[in-house]
């Protein structure tokens, strides 16, 4: 990790500690807390999709695989949260070996051929195996977490508890980056030819991050069936996994800090929609629900369009142009005096 | 070292954003409370109100619910409001979407609501029932899910207007028995209504000694069910069930039509918005299904005890929006009418209308609703009317 990861970290934490003194609604608390679920399997798919150059359309199955792992052995065996989150995490990575390794194996994007149709079967059987997953009517009452003690029950007490998770995964990645493996990726990314010319192993590393991936988004899952308490195949289906791969995209795939500030803005740009309808109506405009989709296809396309490099890539660049214009105006000053 | 400017400047951004947002509401109602102090007008009460408005699964579902309760809003409030306090009833889109239909619930949590109406689907109520449980509001569903509300001591706050599907399952079994019909085919939606129909149809098979053949599913996003129709073509079957709410089950009438297959349909109560019989057009001739009365309000017999209720929310609804009314729509009217009689009795605290709720008994679009601690759905197999297609119109079937 460098140290100016050191420094986004800290006023991310801030940033984020700040957010339940400033919301005093258990509404807004929980909009973010469902932003953290996306915030975790984003920077996950972030190390893919930027770093390992693959791109997965069925991260949304892995969160699935966590969810449904917590939600069965919770209520159907009343094991501990803990244990099946863990157990979670273990079917995610054999399941990432199995669609992984031959497909990794292989050149070009065949991963994300075959993470589609994964997220498709996986889709299937959640809602065709009624007797496990409970079918279209899915699990209730999962229990919530209980952290020594302490039971994660309030939307507060939750935030908390997901969001330094999320600080745990970023630590992770952001030192995974910065290692001898981060190194082989970006280089992998930049030539798969000459990075297996320098002794990369290209395929294991691409498989390593995969499951790593995986990891992260099975964590996510099971986050996800205990704060809700409960789960139903709906929010595990394809679209989702491209909404994650949409944030990772408008954030800015080359950085992990560009998944965290494209989950946080796609997660909250809806609910900001929805709650900005209000106003309109003070203009005389009467603003629909049915607008949103419009809405949200302008911010993404213009994003694409204007900055390819995503929100993050886009203000880095603004910051060294204005950064430029300062020097500048700084040494015709100097110049002239 | 220069990228923190950056990010510096975007969690300012952020924090100004969240507090701003923060402001909005709490400034609003003081302003609200003040306005109210000032002319001594009684306070609002507030309802919650969501459903799948829009979204793949249920835009027929939602929008009538949508407009049912803007009508009526409007109406209780052209009238006077509820013993002189305006009825408030803020609305959210669930799009079908469990994720949602719980942070919809929350924000109306937050919002200080006395009890919340809908959402459309079976899904989307199992999802915000623990949510609604705890914060203690009473929540009335326009799904039909039985397990909605059973069991009830589990369910404490939570109510649900439309018909039962044992009950539907019953009426239909009741009449394949009268025809002497055993061997049936069943085709089911893989959503959260068709399933827990599929369980119904299946569970109560031994009762009404009918023996299902061929039990098959199709996903709401299919487009053709030849497949599956075409296995209970070959298993046997003497009439195919189909169980579903989507607009997909339109399809299973017209697959049927090319297969030849001149067996009886029948459909389950989620059939009940004529559009659907649209959909499939000519192949809809003949479909049989139980329904709610709201459907045939001008055919039943002028003393029926639900006759002018029906009417007059049939009329209402048809000149205000110039579409049909449909059995969705009914259910918001009832559920709202809940809350209603509920305000009207014993004011907005939450407690209150859950006590109340439990003791009602009245005459809505869905049938006689009797609510006791034990029933919270308070409509049993009486409710139903069975309900055929003809030259594109729902007629009762009569009895026989």
């Amino acid at each position: 990790m460098v140290i100016r990861d050191y420094i986004f970290l800290g006023i991310f934490l801030l940033v984020m500690a700040c957010v339940p003194l400033l919301l005093k609604n258990d509404y807004y608390i929980s909009i973010f807390v469902f932003a953290s679920f996306n915030c975790l399997a984003c920077i996950g798919l972030s190390l893919l999709l930027g770093y390992a150059g693959q791109i997965s359309l069925g991260h949304a199955a892995f969160i699935g695989i966590g969810a449904y792992t917590s939600g069965y052995l919770t209520t159907q065996f009343a094991w501990s949260p803990w244990i099946t989150m863990f157990i979670g995490v273990v079917i995610s990575i054999i399941i990432a070996i199995a669609v992984g390794v031959p497909s990794l194996k292989l050149r070009g994007h065949y991963l994300a051929m075959a993470t589609l149709g994964f997220g498709a079967i996986l889709y299937i059987v959640a809602v065709a195996a009624v007797d496990i997953t409970g079918g279209p009517a899915g699990l209730n009452n999962i229990p919530p977490l209980n952290l020594f003690g302490l039971i994660l029950d309030s939307d507060k007490k939750f935030f908390f508890f997901s969001w330094s998770v999320v600080v745990i995964g970023l630590l992770f990645a952001l030192n995974l980056i910065n290692s001898r493996v981060g190194r082989g990726l970006r280089a992998l990314h930049g030539s798969e030819d000459a990075a297996n010319s320098i002794g990369i192993n290209t395929s294991s590393y691409k498989i390593q991050i995969f499951i790593f991936s995986a990891v992260f988004s099975s964590i996510a899952g099971s986050l996800y069936a205990h704060y809700v308490t409960y789960i139903d195949p709906g929010p595990f289906g394809i679209m989702h996994s491209v909404l994650l791969m949409t944030m990772v995209a408008v954030g800015g795939m080359h950085k992990i800090w560009g998944a965290v500030i494209g989950s946080l803005l796609l997660s909250l740009l809806p609910e900001f929609l929805s709650f900005s309808t209000g106003y309109f109506k003070t203009f005389g405009i009467e603003y629909k629900p049915d607008y949103d989709t419009l809405v949200y296809g302008i911010i993404l396309l213009s994003i694409m369009l204007f900055l390819p490099e995503g929100l993050y890539g886009g203000f880095s660049s603004a910051f060294r142009a204005v950064k430029n214009i300062v020097k500048r105006n700084g040494k015709k000053a100097k110049s002239s005096s | 070292m220069k990228k923190n400017l950056v990010i510096i400047i975007l969690a300012a951004f952020c924090m100004v954003f969240v507090s701003c947002s923060k402001k909005e509401e709490p400034v609003k109602e003081e302003v609200k409370q003040e306005e109210v102090k000032k002319e001594e007008v009684k306070k609002d009460y507030v309802v919650g109100a969501f459903f799948a408005i829009t979204g793949k699964f249920a835009s027929l579902l939602g929008e009538p619910e949508r407009n049912t309760v803007e009508m009526m809003v409007k109406q209780v409030n052209e009238a006077g409001g509820i013993n002189g306090h305006k009825l408030v009833v803020h609305m959210e889109d669930t799009q079908g979407d469990n994720s949602r239909a719980v942070k919809a619930a929350k924000k109306f949590i937050g919002m200080g609501v006395c009890a919340i109406v809908g959402p459309s689907r079976s899904g989307s109520s199992m999802a915000v029932i623990p949510v609604v449980q705890k914060a203690k509001i009473p929540l009335i569903s326009c799904a039909a899910a039985e397990s909605i509300v059973v069991p009830v001591a589990e369910r404490k706050y939570i109510f649900k207007t439309p018909q039962k599907d044992s009950d539907a399952v019953r009426k239909i079994y009741g009449r394949l028995n009268k025809k002497g019909v055993t061997d049936v085919g069943i085709i089911t939606g893989t959503t959260g209504f068709g399933n827990a129909g599929r369980g119904q149809l299946k569970t109560l098979a031994g009762e009404y000694k009918i023996n299902i053949v061929a039990d098959e599913t199709y996903s709401p996003a299919d487009t053709d069910m030849t497949a599956q129709l075409v296995k209970i073509k070959n298993a046997g079957a003497k009439a195919v069930i189909n169980w579903s709410i989507v607009p997909a089950q339109s399809i299973v009438p017209k697959n049927m039509k090319q297969l030849k297959m001149d067996i009886p349909l029948y459909q389950s109560h989620g059939f009940g918005n004529i559009k659907y019989a649209k959909l499939a057009g000519d192949a809809a001739e003949g479909i049989m299904f139980p329904g709610g009365r709201l459907l045939v309000a001008k055919q039943l017999i002028h003393h029926h005890p639900q006759r002018p209720l029906l009417m007059k929310y049939k009329e209402d609804y048809e000149s205000t929006y110039n579409e049909d009314a449909s059995t969705f729509g009914g259910h918001a009217y009832d559920a709202l009418l809940i809350v209603i009689n509920a305000l009207k009795a014993v004011g907005d605290d939450p407690e209150k209308i859950r006590d109340h709720i439990e003791t009602q008994n009245f005459f809505g679009t869905g049938g006689n609703f009797k609510f006791t601690p034990e029933d919270h759905n308070g409509l049993n197999t009486r409710a139903f009317d069975m309900i055929t297609v003809s030259f594109g119109e729902f007629k009762i079937l009569g009895e026989w």
